[in-house]
């Protein structure tokens, strides 16, 4: 028999890797829109997010509400335990929303809502990667409630996380730039790119150390032999797609600074997935104890199995639609 | 934690939700209506060819964009404030209210917003028939939402369809239409989306009327303030009808909700009289300086003026909710649903006496029912919602018990970002709508991207200008 556990599990980290990577360049162009001068560079850099970043976010609606109804437990576990840095995600996500339709309201105060744009999007990421570092680290459950302080996420571990979020986004967010547009914003980016390409890298070097001694778990799961011989796949595969990287900014290719970008990130989900599966709450709760019943899960299937496709299918479209590179002569101006 | 800190940390989070639901909720509230009138005023542009709709489908789109993300980003917090602040209630009643969540971010958030883009930037990428075909999907997703979450929010009303498992759970029973169409669901949907409607069809008039005050030759103004009153004239009276079908199925599943309506702190045996007003007095268990009706209440809920009525002198203390608030809530909802159906009916007159764009007492008016809609809906929502206290499901689970184990200092914390953020950041978009809705519908408007639409009323000089300026 399926196990429907087994594929919620895998429809809501297809959602959470969705939303990563794409909202994760909407972000990450917040993150660095400071870096870009005001009026063409910054009209432009929004622009190529601008009909695109609400669906984009959507998927952290999936990913939540999916979690909610599919692993309900673990949802009420998991807020509770990260409620200051999730708190902090919505409202930094309040203030980058809005941004993209007020500062073209209000010329006159368009410079407070573009820094509105970048706190937002930087607070926003920060807390997101404050929360996979405090989900690594471990939280404390009593019965089925989280039982720690409203303190307990923070730790030099989860800062590092958080710290290295921001480098990936705004990493993803130049990427995206470099493919979309061009002129003096795309050279800024390929110049930004070069430089948080080395930073990421130092941070999932990092973060990769310090995770191996969090739990005993990720140790033997990564280092006990023969294990070892599949693991170590990971990093090789991270350092051959990084040399990739940093060549295809060195001969100035437009498309595929993104798509090995997106390999990074591919490749440090998939290192989580050796980390955690079958967790839903690393090291505490596996998928099958969090799990919401079998009648739950399989209504929820028939439309996810219909709906997902065609999700994919209209928000494919709807990128097609705004295909190419972007100009001044964007959607507001 | 000690038992005042919890009780601290329980009215906080409760403070918390209603406020941030609240300012949620007057967004979906104007953007369900107005996503449905600009699907209307561009289906009648393709039919017509007449530019007055495509110039007001351009005035409406922008203000619509604004309200649109303000509730896109008002609606995240909430899809996460049932597991950060209310975990229990998540734990015990996921496996139900979450899939008819998951069912709307699949069905309607994707649809909404993977259309939305084409919607707002992409009339001249796409053509006038996939545009429109756009249109439709956004003003179809804010729809299927209401529906989904109207569901979810029924069945907290009135669960039905469900079992209880060994771990506490409610799951769902063998037949999930047993749970979708639970016995509040049809009603309320109805009333909601028809209150979501009516929400801008006010505020469209309200807009109009105000600038007929200014100009009443302004064709936008003119084709607007006509449209909306049609609207108030056709649907304010059948809200009235789909009001009172809500109520008595209210009064056959949540008696305790109608009884803090009514003001009835005591049965009445020989028909109940309807409190017109009065000032509910929870201490004395009477409704003091009251103006009422004799057996009016009967009357309405029976339709038989000496039929019994229960008073809340049958439902324990602790199952009680809070009359006073309902009570009042009550009142406006159902005084502004009269005044709405009132100005509905003047407006026909006026149009049978050939004055609609020239009586500026009924534009006075109009612009002051502009908002009507906002605070019915609002307060509507406080009288089901504080109605059905003590509980989040309905005779099941109790706030008290839903809450999560959070220290009150962190709720008072967050309590006090939120308050801040929302004042500052909604407040000041609320202010770039009126400001939007204060200028006058341009025959030229333009849109989002600053071109107007191609229409065949533009002429090639226009068509010339239009190149220069890009």
């Amino acid at each position: 028999m399926i196990d429907l556990t087994v594929i919620w599990a895998g429809i809501i980290g297809f959602a959470i890797v969705a939303y990563v990577v794409m909202d994760g360049f909407d972000l990450g162009i917040g993150i660095l829109f400071p870096r870009f001068a005001v009026g063409a560079e910054r009209d432009v850099a929004i622009n190529s997010v601008a009909p695109v970043w609400d669906g984009n976010e959507t998927w952290l609606v999936l990913g939540g509400g999916g979690l909610m109804a599919a692993f309900p437990l673990a949802y009420a576990i998991v807020l509770p335990a990260l409620y200051a840095p999730l708190i902090a995600m919505l409202l930094g996500l309040i203030l980058r929303g809005v941004a993209f339709e007020f500062r073209w309201r209000d010329p006159a105060h368009r410079p407070v809502w573009d820094l509105a744009f970048t706190v937002g999007s930087t607070v926003a990421t920060f807390a997101q990667g404050v929360t996979l570092g405090a989900l690594l680290q471990g939280i404390t459950v009593e019965g089925r409630a989280y039982a720690g302080g409203w303190w307990e996420w923070l730790s030099p571990f989860s800062v590092l996380t958080g710290i290295g979020l921001i480098v990936g986004y705004a990493l993803l967010g130049a990427g995206w730039l470099i493919w979309k547009t061009e002129g003096p914003l795309q050279d800024k980016a390929y110049h930004y790119a070069q430089r948080l390409g080395i930073a990421l890298l130092v941070v999932i070097a990092l973060v990769s150390l310090a995770t191996l001694d969090l739990e005993a778990q990720y140790h033997r799961r990564w280092l006990a032999y023969p294990g070892v011989l599949a693991t170590a796949q990971v990093p090789l595969a991270t350092l051959i797609v990084s040399v990739l990287f940093f060549r295809s900014l060195k001969r100035r290719q437009h498309a595929m600074p993104f798509v090995y970008v997106l390999g990074l990130f591919g490749l440090c989900i998939v290192g989580l997935g050796v980390s955690i599966w079958p967790d839903v709450i690393p090291a505490r709760l596996t998928i099958w104890d969090g799990a919401a019943p079998y009648r739950s899960q399989l209504f929820m299937l028939v439309g996810a199995v219909v709906m997902v496709p065609i999700i994919l299918a209209y928000t494919g479209w709807a990128y097609w639609v705004f295909r190419g590179k972007v100009d001044t002569e964007g959607y507001h101006s | 934690m000690s038992p005042w800190d919890q009780e601290l940390a329980l009215l906080l989070a409760r403070i918390q939700f209603a406020f941030t639901i609240s300012f949620h909720f007057l967004f979906p509230a104007f953007s369900i209506g107005l996503a449905s009138y600009l699907a209307v005023l561009e289906g009648l542009w393709l039919a017509t060819g007449k530019a007055v709709y495509a110039n007001l489908f351009r005035y409406w789109v922008k203000i619509f964009a604004i309200v649109f993300g303000m509730g896109v980003v008002s609606g995240v917090v909430m899809s996460y404030q049932f597991g950060t602040n209310w975990s229990v209630f998540s734990d015990k009643a996921g496996p139900i209210v979450g899939p008819l969540m998951a069912y709307e971010v699949l069905t309607a958030f994707f649809l909404e917003a993977g259309f939305l883009g084409v919607m707002l930037f992409g009339l001249n990428k796409v053509g006038k028939t996939l545009h429109f075909a756009a249109t439709c999907a956004v003003a179809l997703g804010t729809l299927i939402s209401a529906f989904w979450i109207l569901s979810a929010n029924s069945w907290m009303q009135t669960p039905s369809g469900y079992e209880i498992a060994t771990n506490g759970q409610f799951v769902p029973g063998p037949s999930w239409i047993a749970i979708i169409f639970n016995p509040s669901f049809p009603y309320r949907l109805v009333h909601t989306t028809i209150a979501a409607f009516l929400t801008t069809a006010f505020a469209v008039g309200g807009v109009g009327a105000w600038h007929l005050l200014r100009d009443r030759d302004n064709p936008g103004a003119r084709t607007m303030f006509s449209m909306a009153m049609w609207m108030a004239a056709i649907v304010a009276p059948i809200q009235v009808i789909a009001g009172d079908l809500h109520g008595l199925n209210t009064l056959e599943h949540q008696p305790a909700k109608v009884m803090a309506m009514e003001g009835h702190y005591q049965s009445h045996p020989k028909g109940a009289p309807l409190i017109l007003f009065g000032v509910p007095n929870s201490a004395e268990k009477r409704v003091d300086l009251a103006v009422e009706i004799p057996k009016g209440s009967s009357l309405i809920l029976k339709h038989d003026a000496n039929a019994p009525l229960a008073g809340l002198d049958t439902v324990p203390d602790a199952d009680e909710p809070p009359v006073g608030i309902v009570f009042w809530a009550f009142r406006i909802m159902v005084g502004l649903g009269v005044l709405m159906a009132g100005l509905g009916l003047w407006s026909l007159i006026a149009r049978w006496r050939r004055r609609l764009y020239d009586w500026p007492m009924l534009h006075r008016a109009a612009v002051l029912m502009g908002p009507a809609g906002f605070i019915a809906v609002i307060a509507g929502w406080v009288v089901t919602e504080v109605g059905r206290q003590p509980f989040t499901v309905y005779g099941l689970l109790r706030t008290a018990h839903s809450v999560s184990p959070l220290a009150a200092p962190a709720v008072a914390a967050s309590l006090t970002a939120f308050v801040v953020t929302y004042f500052a950041v909604f407040g000041v978009g609320i202010w770039y709508l009126l400001r939007l809705m204060n200028r006058a519908p341009d025959a030229h408007e333009a849109g989002l991207d600053g071109k107007p639409i191609r229409t065949a009323g533009i002429t090639p000089a226009m068509a010339v200008m239009e190149g220069e300026a890009s």
